[in-house]
């Protein structure tokens, strides 16, 4: 009846925010300005995993019906549906971008966005006080009227051919995106639908892996020895997100 | 740190001397004590976390509520500043305190009784020496009618098997002393033995394996499957000396008990543990057949395992010697409880860290990504994969075991 | 001054990757008190980039998980100094660390000695080729190759290396490289076992009279116990290392290889979440008396040290010496000064190769150092007259990952997006790779970095400001080592070769490399050096400076190795000799 409580694995050993690390006393540390919670020996917290949330829900945050309609078309001349797979949109690269934008990235936490503000070279990289999330509201306005100005319709409602002049002239930053910079939307509608159709699904993308499936990749796969020297062989691994997938579900 | 030189506890029990050990403390005297204490894990739940050594506080949890260690400092007020030699004799061999109360059986007196006289009085001279703290003990927090402490009277007249240990003549000298290790101050069965009505360990099945706070305390008998059959006894020495060996690394509650205990002790301590537990037969009712797990789950756990398992303990499931444990052939993974396993797999968890093995690597938490299916399936892979041979873990059985510790949801 | 002064200790490290790890346990073995302030967070591999959730492609990599954000400090950033410099506002070309580990937790593990000749590339090429290019700043190290021997093994054993030595002792190995330096012993554990791709550029070097070789590894073959009793397990070839933390301890890091046996030190202390503002002197200016540093929270305290240690990322080592108003900041119209000159980098280019669908490279069986390399033109290991350039750099077919969002070559003319994108997308995943060349940066009388007048950080100081460009030894060198990588690729027989010349500016947004260097340079003369041989401050003796910022030029190989042995080299002077007379290891 003598139970002995797991007590290694109730330790918390290190608190959120700042902390010391030390094996010195608790005398020694008293007038250090953080907690000496630490164990060396015990430096895995059980319950502080860093995993990532999966998106949830179904509808749009970010995009209104109309954005997301026009990126929807856009995305799907970007990564069109053939018999590779999927387009953009059914493989869920909209709702995607649309759980990117309302997000983090979207708002560009992590850029520098302290001014002065000056355009700069080619070299010089991104330099828009634009948000990631603001450059595409304000392309979105530009590409759309640009299909009302030459097409007489929204982009959305256009011919797959008449879409794809449009993409062009956004290559070619032919499009006012209403003062957005063009090179920079443009490549990173690229990157970004790459993202989408190619991530994790986790974040809303590549439905039902539907990008790996393309090219063959076996996703979160931690351990290949087996195939290392199994040299121009093809694999049949199937594949898993960091949430599984069909595989791992008994019965399949 | 380097590793405390110390001698072996020698068995008093052989030794025809008994009675207070002298009118003043031997330097080998508190030395033997404090040996004696590391043998019986004292500071397991007299010291609490970040407290004082031995000065109580630890809660310990039991199927009937919560008991706290008590201050067994020599503070006069709240310790035991004012227990006689012969009272704290009685706690160890009878179970009863300084009034003539019994001690709840969380206080695993009923190994200590195992100690004889002389051990118990070198522990009391030890712990005389350390610092005095002043610390209140705290109550207990046990539900009704445990909490009747007189009705300890009937357990200890129901299961108390009171006495010291009497060494088998016909066994050598390494048997006996790692006997009474075992037996004794070392209280492994506490753990590791069954037990049955009111928590009382069940004799017959001594050290052949017991569920303990959502953990399975594997066999420490000769079993093939379960058990230790397959170690050889340095092997055994090393897991308790290091934390580890090249099989498994020592984890959960058995961490605790390496860092406190084990890795403290004399190799020639651990050795004859060893030579003990290797004479232990294998339960008749082992190997029992668990049924056949199904295909589906099996195949379903083989495709998670490669994926998300290999990468540490490898597709053959030997694991990595001395890094990663090896599930092929190991006892806890093959044991009667799937406790263990599911608990590793829910929460993770990281190997004990002792000087011979700093490294101490972690095994990561599954319960936020694998469903109690997967892990079910995952579960009974591993306990039927490469000759391991065990009963089918249910979807259920990792449901309740989520509650029980409070891991995360699963997606 | 602002700050609580809290009590002192003997060593200060500002900063707690590799170099931080590595010194911190040097030194408390002597027997000093030791403590690391990290700006970052504490990370260790089961909760931070476990098994569970490493492979995360967007996160780690597109997202940038691991590295400093800009919005905490970043630089600015122009190609000549006649230019108005612009803060770098999202990362790009290279991915600063930060957190517990530094870089040491996100690098591929491409684990080189530098040459003998590299060390002395001054006097090395003057002597064969004749003068140097006047703008040219390179010089020698006052290092040697044969001084670091000892530490590049202490390192490599320290790591596990995976590899194939070359030159025993002088004796030609087969199978190594035969243009390395001599090594005292073998490599820790033997080569990585070797996917399709590169066994093809292995055997197209060979029969084209080259020497190919296993590439060095920090991905263990085999698991592996280092001298400090820390245990790595094999790596798995999940093809997930650069950008991301290993999740198997397969992968040497200071997690993998000290973390375990210094934190259990009580000699050492770490702070996380503590950025150093600054070093302080006392008021000659000559001594440093320890450190400021603030909290996550806004509290500044002042750390009190004997010794002081700048551990952190290259470019921070200079910048917080500008900051701290210690040594002479370089002027490129004077040429005076030595604090930010010799900036340097890493020229890198590509040559893609298309192969027919029957070649199945998987090419998401990978590792971070797994790939077969060339020496023949790194260094001076050829014959540079006539081609205008000294220096060289590796040629490797690596083969590190198959991660989809990153893995998509497609032969040139095709279109960037669109369904003839997605079929060449699709149809040469399994079927193409690419041999990288990775060259010598000269140092350069106008790359250097300085204090920028316009930008500040978020705890309002100036930003580090970067001028950089690459040259006409760069363009020439890297243009020779597409050529000779095409050589070799089209002896692989694709059905196309692509030749990616690396053309025009450098530019701050590409990803390239993160092996920035210089800026602290070290050397024998202090009006062109940081640091001395030992890496200690010329003007303040009781400061070090450890890591690629001491690097006066950047040869054609990572820096991991050098900055590794580099750094135990110094940490021996420091215990050896400036512990028993504290004061300059070398006189000016």
């Amino acid at each position: 009846m003598a139970n002995r409580k797991p007590t290694v694995l109730n330790r918390r050993s290190l608190l959120t925010g700042a902390f010391a690390v030390s094996a010195l006393g608790g005398a020694a540390l008293a007038r250090s300005p953080q907690p000496p919670d630490f164990d060396p020996g015990n430096r895995f917290r059980p319950d502080e995993a860093d995993a990532p949330a999966p998106v949830t829900g179904e509808r749009y945050v970010f995009f209104s019906q109309e954005e997301a309609a026009l990126m929807a078309a856009l995305l799907d001349r970007i990564i069109p549906a053939d018999d590779l797979g999927p387009g953009a949109d059914e493989a869920g690269v909209t709702f995607f971008l649309d759980r990117q934008l309302s997000g983090g990235f979207g708002a560009g936490q992590s850029y520098y966005m302290q001014g002065p503000w000056s355009s700069g070279t080619k070299q010089q990289g991104y330099q828009t006080r634009l948000t990631p999330a603001q450059l595409y509201r304000t392309a979105i306005a530009g590409i759309e009227k640009h299909a009302q100005a030459h097409y007489g319709k929204s982009f959305a409602d256009l011919d797959a051919s008449q879409q794809d002049a449009i993409v062009t002239a956004l290559e070619h930053h032919d499009v006012d995106l209403n003062g957005a910079p063009r090179d920079q939307f443009f490549s990173l509608l690229l990157t970004n639908a790459s993202e989408g159709y190619f991530a994790d699904p986790l974040y809303g993308g590549n439905r039902n892996m539907a990008g790996w499936k393309m090219l063959g990749f076996p996703g979160a796969h931690y351990d290949y020895r087996p195939y290392v020297a199994q040299h121009n062989k093809r694999l049949s691994i199937p594949p898993a997100g960091i949430y599984g997938g069909p595989a791992w579900e008994n019965g399949k | 740190m380097p590793r405390m030189l110390v001698l072996a506890v020698t068995i008093a029990g052989l030794c025809a001397l008994a009675g207070s050990a002298g009118a003043y403390p031997r330097q080998s005297e508190i030395s033997r004590g404090r040996q004696l204490a590391i043998a019986a894990d004292c500071t397991a739940c007299h010291t609490a976390e970040g407290g004082k050594p031995f000065a109580g506080g630890k809660p310990v949890e039991t199927p009937f509520g919560t008991v706290y260690g008590k201050n067994i400092t020599f503070d006069k007020d709240t310790g035991i500043g004012t227990w006689s030699e012969d009272d704290f004799w009685h706690a160890l061999h009878d179970g009863k305190d300084d009034e003539g109360h019994h001690l709840y059986p969380a206080m695993p007196y009923n190994y200590y009784t195992r100690m004889p006289r002389r051990d118990v009085d070198a522990i009391y001279t030890y712990l005389k020496t350390l610092p005095a703290v002043h610390k209140q003990n705290k109550p207990n927090d046990l539900s009704w009618p445990f909490s009747w402490r007189w009705l300890m009277t009937f357990w200890d007249w129901l299961f108390f098997d009171k006495g010291v240990y009497q060494p088998q003549p016909q066994q050598t000298a390494a048997y006996n002393h790692g006997a009474y290790l075992v037996e004794g101050p070392g209280h492994c069965g506490a753990c590791h033995t069954p037990t049955g009505f009111l928590g009382a360990p069940d004799r017959d099945e001594a050290l052949r394996g017991n569920e303990v706070e959502h953990w399975y305390a594997p066999s420490l008998t000769e079993g093939s499957h379960q058990g230790l059959g397959s170690w050889t006894s340095q092997e055994i020495v090393h897991y308790l000396a290091n934390g580890g060996n090249d099989r498994t690394a020592a984890f959960g509650p058995m961490a605790e008990v390496v860092a406190d205990s084990t890795s403290k002790m004399s190799d020639q301590d651990l050795h004859d543990i060893a030579v003990y537990l290797k004479s232990r037969s294998a339960p008749k009712h082992q190997e029992s057949d668990g049924g056949k797990p199904d295909r589906g789950p099996m195949s379903a756990g083989h495709r998670i395992y490669n994926a998300q398992c290999a990468a540490c303990h490898t597709q053959g499931g030997g694991g990595q010697r001395g890094q990663f444990d090896s599930l092929k052939g190991s006892g806890i993974v093959q044991a009667d409880g799937p406790q263990s396993v599911v608990h590793v797999i829910l929460t993770g968890v990281q190997a004990v860290h002792t000087e011979h093995r700093p490294t101490a690597p972690a095994m990561p938490a599954f319960d936020w990504k694998l469903t109690d299916g997967q892990i079910a399936d995952v579960a009974t892979y591993i306990r039927n994969a490469w000759g391991n041979r065990a009963s089918p873990v249910a979807a259920g059985n990792v449901a309740d075991m989520r509650d029980a510790i409070g891991a995360k949801a699963g997606p | 001054m602002s700050g609580t002064t809290l009590p002192a200790v003997d060593v200060v490290l500002v900063g707690f990757g590799w170099t931080g790890a590595m010194l911190g346990q040097e030194l408390v073995q002597a027997g000093l008190k030791v403590l690391a302030l990290e700006r970052g967070a504490w990370r260790d591999t089961s909760n931070d980039f476990a098994v569970t959730f490493a492979q995360d492609e967007l996160r780690y990599y597109y997202r940038h998980a691991l590295f400093e954000e800009p919005s905490q400090g970043t630089i600015t950033f122009r190609n000549t100094p006649s230019q108005h410099a612009l803060p770098m506002r999202e990362l790009g070309s290279f991915l600063p660390a930060t957190g517990t580990g530094g870089a040491g937790v996100h690098w591929n593990g491409q684990t080189w000695r530098f040459l003998p000749s590299d060390f002395k590339v001054r006097s090395h090429n003057e002597q064969r080729y004749g003068a140097l290019d006047p703008d040219m700043t390179v010089q020698d190290w006052g290092v040697t190759y044969d001084d670091l021997e000892p530490y590049y093994d202490k390192f490599e054993y320290l790591c596990g290396i995976s590899g194939q030595a070359g030159n025993l002792n002088g004796e030609m190995v087969p199978g190594g490289n035969p243009f390395e330096g001599p090594r005292r012993r073998g490599y820790p554990n033997p080569p990585l076992d070797m996917t399709y791709s590169p066994e093809l550029f292995r055997k197209a070097a060979h029969d084209l009279g080259l020497h190919p070789f296993t590439a060095p590894a920090a991905n263990m073959s085999q698991p592996y116990t280092n001298w400090l009793g820390v245990r790595l397990g094999q790596c798995t070839y999940c093809g997930f290392c650069e950008k991301f933390g290993c999740g198997n301890y397969s992968k040497s890091s200071p997690q993998t290889t000290i973390h375990p046996v210094l934190l259990d030190n009580p000699d050492f202390e770490l702070r996380t979440n503590s950025t150093v503002l600054r070093v302080l002197t006392d008021s000659t200016g000559k001594r440093a008396t320890g450190v400021l540093y603030v909290d996550d929270q806004g509290n500044e305290y002042r750390q009190p040290a004997e010794i002081v240690v700048l551990c952190a990322y290259a470019y921070h080592n200079t910048h917080l010496m500008l900051l701290s108003g210690i040594g002479q900041p370089y002027s490129p119209e004077s040429g005076k000064g030595a604090l930010g000159r010799n900036y340097a980098y890493q020229v890198v280019s590509g040559v893609d190769l298309f192969f027919d669908k029957d070649k199945v490279f998987n090419p998401f069986i990978g590792a971070g150092a797994l790939g077969v390399a060339i020496d023949d033109y790194n260094g001076d290991n050829f014959d540079h007259s006539g081609l205008g350039f000294i220096g060289g750099g590796y040629i490797c077919l690596w083969n590190t990952n198959g991660r989809p969002i990153e893995t998509q070559r497609v032969p040139p003319g095709t279109p960037k997006w669109g369904a003839k994108w997605k079929r060449a997308v699709a149809e040469n995943y399994m079927s193409s790779a690419s041999i990288s060349t990775h060259g010598a940066v000269m140092s350069h009388r106008s790359n250097y970095l300085d204090l920028d007048p316009n930008y500040r950080n978020i705890h309002g100081q100036p930003l580090l400001r970067m001028t950089f460009d690459f040259k006409d030894n760069e363009h020439r060198l890297s243009d020779y080592l597409t050529d000779q990588a095409a050589r070799v690729g089209k002896a692989m027989n694709p059905k196309q070769v692509h030749a990616k010349y690396r053309k025009g500016n450098y530019s701050i947004v590409p990803y390239q490399t993160t092996h920035n260097t210089g800026g602290t340079a070290m050397g024998a003369d202090p009006s062109t050096s940081v640091v001395n041989p030992y890496l200690q401050s010329w003007d303040v003796p009781n400061l070090f400076v450890m890591g690629a910022s001491v690097f006066p030029q950047n040869p054609g190989y990572n820096p991991t190795g050098t900055i590794g042995a580099l750094t135990y080299w110094s940490a021996n002077a420091i215990i050896n000799r400036y512990l028993k007379s504290p004061g300059p290891l070398m006189q000016t």
